[in-house]
């Protein structure tokens, strides 16, 4: 491990997040809240030390990236992050325990959604700016964003390491360009979310906030109902914006490249859509009784469907008093996740896809020993060794899941609380069901609960290997 | 012609021997010495030791002076450099090369352009090409094409309780109620030329002349084959079953492939999803029973090891299978094929070699020559296409009104689009294709010579 090529990193990455902060101190000091303009002041004092720091002691080591310094340094730069970026939260006295800051923090920046605040209109401007923020820049990626201004040898390394998916490559041969270009997606779709939103007059801070979480498929609102007091325009405006963020967003470049044929081919797409339109139609049938509206009935399934498989978590409705088919259904998109190459999380569809075709050929080869079949995907063959890194994460994902599930039951919650929460964590989608249901929080969970929870939205976000190499001595040998 | 013929390996001395026989003048190049005194021995050729993609090389063996460059090392890349570098030297040479590379075959067009190449040929290619056209029409053992596709010589075999069985051939036409003419019949391994007395009898097989056309017709007719094939194992992975698999796909026919080796049919999998491909070996009789092989309508045994074709062609013969088709690398084995029970044969090497002369026969037709010669009946006859041009004698005469050779039959005449089977008052014209069938070999050259 080459400790100074590590430091380097993490004091840019520092110092661009005291940038990042600026604006959420100009909101507190525009709405004079002092309280929040102290926790800002000081926590871009603690970072820009901490980054400078960092910056001269290393500023000898070269921006040069193995697989292993890749790894790390992702998996090191979103706990930094979230330790110093929850800051504010505690010095301003709005979430005055640390872990509850840390868990809102990383919350945001794994654009989970799931927050342990419950009277959220309380909370001041800069901070609900801030939070809402966090899901913005922790959902395209950090690093990313970094990557295209500052220029490192195996930074391919990082990308990989941040970026969701079982296939990671750059879309053009320069890192830089490539940065910039996921990035210039990202602002024009969320600039053309705010033009809806705004046109559907709602309030400018309300939208920005809004945004934020629909574009890093967060799930924060400004409002303790999330979206359930917002019309039917912005709720399906939302919706909408909430299944394309939840889209690849190499497909989106080759729509870019005007090669619309492979975009609508792609099978992980299809998929994707495929289930969206089954789930809504379950849920549609089994919650017709409760609006008695077809319009109504639709609107919610589509909003809480998109929601959840995007991982956002915003809210229309209680869903927790829906029928237990319709949760159910809930439950098992949270385990799908959307697609490779979004903003959102979870398991990801072509994850399940690839899973799905390797259950398939297993089977023929039950019947067939000698055949040898080759597993494809959008009409190239998948590597084995792919397929072999999709099986380990799944293996992975499973034992994850039933650890923290066992940990968590320590508090005594209901078998459907504990469940929920953690699949909600795990893939960064926001709300659970029953005890930390949409109108429920985690804050009732105690603090060992909340760490294992803060871990899960960690590994979850970066899919699970950054922060499990992060365990092991042998990581952290100077070599 | 001035012919340079760079590579001395199995295609290379057989183009070399064949163009030597037809009078050109061929210089061969090769890195290995030994190979080259070989041929020398056996060819009456000059040869030039060295690198033939080098321009040293190549001036060594006159390239300036020469009419066409022919190159068939074992490497695709160096056959491509071999000829762009001639083409160079000199403008005006043809070039021909062998390209064997899957990854290759589909530019093969825009290779003419970019590389000046005057033909690319692929053996392997043309194989599974050939093998296509016999499971098309199951029960011919052996198709031979002429003018442009238009015309065909077919073989066929006379089985017990066929309706072929005991018929005098000159109501052959009323039988199979369409226009086909024997042209020549093997019994008991002599070639015979019949008339219209002759009678054929059970195990006689018979030499078609038919208007492509035609074909599907005189199967029916004949009720050789029912039904088409729509399951085909492969025996062997190779590139020849890459192709082949590729074109039967496309024909809607389902393939199973079996090959041995691991990484190959990873490979293989990859690149045809729709075929299954197995791994195991083709010589286990009870791994092509496992995988199905009762079921398959054809077998096509495609090992790079002759012997083990043989072997397991026969095992499917006796098995049952209705169509069985081997590659032979090596052509004299194909004698002892005809005392086995073995049918469809196929050769890549002599297809190689076939259509390389078939194109320095063109190059020169302005003398006249044949455009292609085809051995048929086990290489006892030869069946050889001629372009009919303004000075050729007789034209416009009925054919009952000219004496030609005996040992000659006029087979088809094409015009246009137009394939007839010549009778008495049948004439040809300059522009038309006559296919002549002939029993004495190498003794037509020019059509001119079929007179007497």
């Amino acid at each position: 491990m080459s400790y100074k090529v590590l430091g380097r990193f993490i004091g840019r990455i520092l110092f661009l997040e005291a940038l990042l902060m600026v604006p959420a101190l100009l909101i507190s000091l525009f709405n004079s809240e002092n309280a929040a303009v102290k926790g800002f002041l000081i926590t871009i004092g603690i970072i820009i030390a901490v980054s400078v720091i960092l910056m001269i002691l290393c500023r000898k080591a070269q921006d040069s990236f193995r697989a292993k310094e890749g790894v790390v340094c992702v998996g090191i730069s979103w706990l930094v992050l979230s330790l110093l970026g929850c800051l504010p939260f505690c010095i301003s006295g709005e979430i005055p325990s640390y872990v509850d800051a840390l868990f809102e923090m990383v919350s945001g920046f794994t654009t989970t959604g799931a927050s342990i605040v419950t009277n959220i209109e309380e909370l001041s401007k800069g901070i609900l700016y801030w939070r809402s923020f966090s899901h913005w820049v922790g959902g395209m990626g950090v690093l990313v964003f970094l990557l295209a201004f500052v220029p490192a040898d195996g930074s391919v390394h990082l990308l990989r390491a941040e970026s969701p998916g079982p296939e990671v490559s750059k879309l053009v041969p320069k890192m830089k360009n490539s940065s910039l270009i996921l990035y210039t997606m990202y602002i024009v779709l969320s600039v053309l979310n705010l033009i809806f939103l705004l046109a559907g007059k709602m309030p400018l801070f309300d939208a920005v906030c809004t945004v934020f979480g629909t574009a890093g498929t967060g799930g924060f609102g400004v409002r303790a109902d999330s979206l359930a007091s917002y019309s039917p325009y912005l709720q399906t405006v939302t919706a909408v914006f909430m299944l394309l963020f939840g889209m690849n967003f190499g497909c989106f470049y080759l729509l870019v490249l005007k090669r619309v044929k492979s975009f609508f081919r792609d099978e992980e797409l299809r998929l994707y859509i495929g289930i969206i339109i089954g789930s809504v139609a379950i849920i549609a049938v089994n919650i017709y009784s409760i609006y008695g509206n077809i319009w109504d009935t639709l609107r919610h399934a589509f909003f809480q469907v998109s929601s959840i498989i995007t991982t956002t978590g915003f809210v229309t409705t209680d869903f927790n008093l829906w029928p237990s088919l319709s949760k159910a259904v809930l439950l098992c998109l949270m385990l799908v996740g959307a697609c490779a190459g979004s903003t959102g999380g979870g398991f990801k569809c072509v994850r399940l896809l690839l899973v799905l075709k390797g259950i398939r050929r297993s089977i023929q080869k039950i019947m067939h020993p000698r055949k040898v079949i080759a597993i494809r995907n959008n009409d190239t063959a998948v590597d084995e060794s792919t397929m072999d890194g999709v099986n380990a994460y799944l293996a992975t994902y499973a034992i994850i899941l039933v650890i923290s599930f066992l940990l968590v039951s320590v508090d005594g919650f209901s078998v459907e609380t504990n469940v929920s929460s953690v699949l909600s964590c795990f893939n960064n989608i926001g709300p659970g069901l029953d005890t930390t249901g949409p109108t429920g929080s985690f804050a009732p969970y105690s603090v060992f609960s909340k760490i294992i929870l803060i871990i899960d939205m960690l590994a979850g976000r970066l899919e699970i290997f950054p922060i499990l190499a992060l365990l092991p001595l042998s990581t952290w040998k100077k070599s | 012609m001035n012919i340079i013929i760079a590579g001395d390996g199995n295609v290379g001395s057989s183009i070399a021997k064949q163009l030597s026989k037809e009078g050109h003048d061929i210089t061969l190049v090769d890195s290995d010495g030994s190979v080259l005194e070989t041929s020398l021995e056996k060819i009456d050729v000059i040869s030039v030791k060295g690198n033939c993609a080098s321009m040293a090389v190549l001036r060594q063996a006159k390239v300036e002076s020469a009419d066409l460059l022919i190159a068939a090392t074992g490497a695709d890349e160096v056959n491509l450099l071999c000829c762009t570098t001639a083409h160079g030297m000199n403008p005006n040479i043809h070039t021909i090369a062998r390209i064997r590379n899957p990854e290759y075959t589909d530019q093969i067009y825009e290779m003419h352009d970019i590389f000046g190449l005057s033909l690319a040929v692929n053996p392997e290619r043309q194989t599974a090409v050939e093998i296509e056209r016999l499971l098309k029409y199951p029960g011919f053992l052996q198709r031979d094409t002429f003018a442009k596709g238009r015309a065909e010589i077919v073989e066929l075999r006379v089985d017990e309780g066929s309706s072929l069985c005991d018929l005098p051939l000159k109501q052959l036409n009323a039988t199979v109620k369409c226009n086909v003419l024997v042209c020549a019949v093997i019994r008991g391994g002599e070639t015979v030329t019949p008339n219209g007395d002759f009678v054929l009898s059970e195990g006689d097989r018979v030499f078609f002349t038919a208007p492509t056309n035609n074909l599907a017709k005189l199967l029916k007719n004949l009720k050789v084959i029912t039904r088409r094939v729509k399951r085909v194992m492969l025996v062997g992975g190779g590139r020849v079953s890459y192709y082949l698999a590729q074109l039967l796909l496309k024909d809607g026919m389902s393939v199973r492939i079996i090959e041995d080796d691991k990484e190959r049919c990873r490979v293989l999998a990859e690149s045809l999803p729709e075929a299954e491909v197995f791994c195991g070996n083709g010589a286990d009789r009870s791994v092509l029973e496992y995988e199905g092989l009762s079921e398959c309508d054809a077998l096509v045994t495609l090992t790079s090891v002759d012997e083990l074709n043989m072997i397991v062609s026969l095992r499917a013969t006796a098995k049952g299978v209705p169509t069985v088709i081997t590659k032979l690398n090596n052509v004299e084995n194909r004698t002892i094929i005809d005392s086995l029970s073995l049918r469809s044969v196929v050769c890549p090497k002599e297809l190689c070699c076939e259509s390389i002369v078939r194109y320095v026969r063109a190059m020169q037709n302005q003398s006249g020559a044949a455009i292609s010669v085809h051995a048929i009946a086990d290489g006892q006859a030869e069946a050889v296409e001629f372009l009919v041009e303004k000075d050729t004698p007789n034209c416009g005469i009925p054919l009952k009104n000219i004496r030609t050779r005996d040992d000659v039959l006029i087979s088809s005449i094409t015009s246009g689009s137009k394939t007839v089977i010549p009778n008495g008052e049948s004439t040809f014209a300059a522009g038309d294709i006559v296919v002549i069938v002939t029993g004495g070999r190498g003794s037509i050259r020019q059509l001119k010579d079929i007179f007497d």
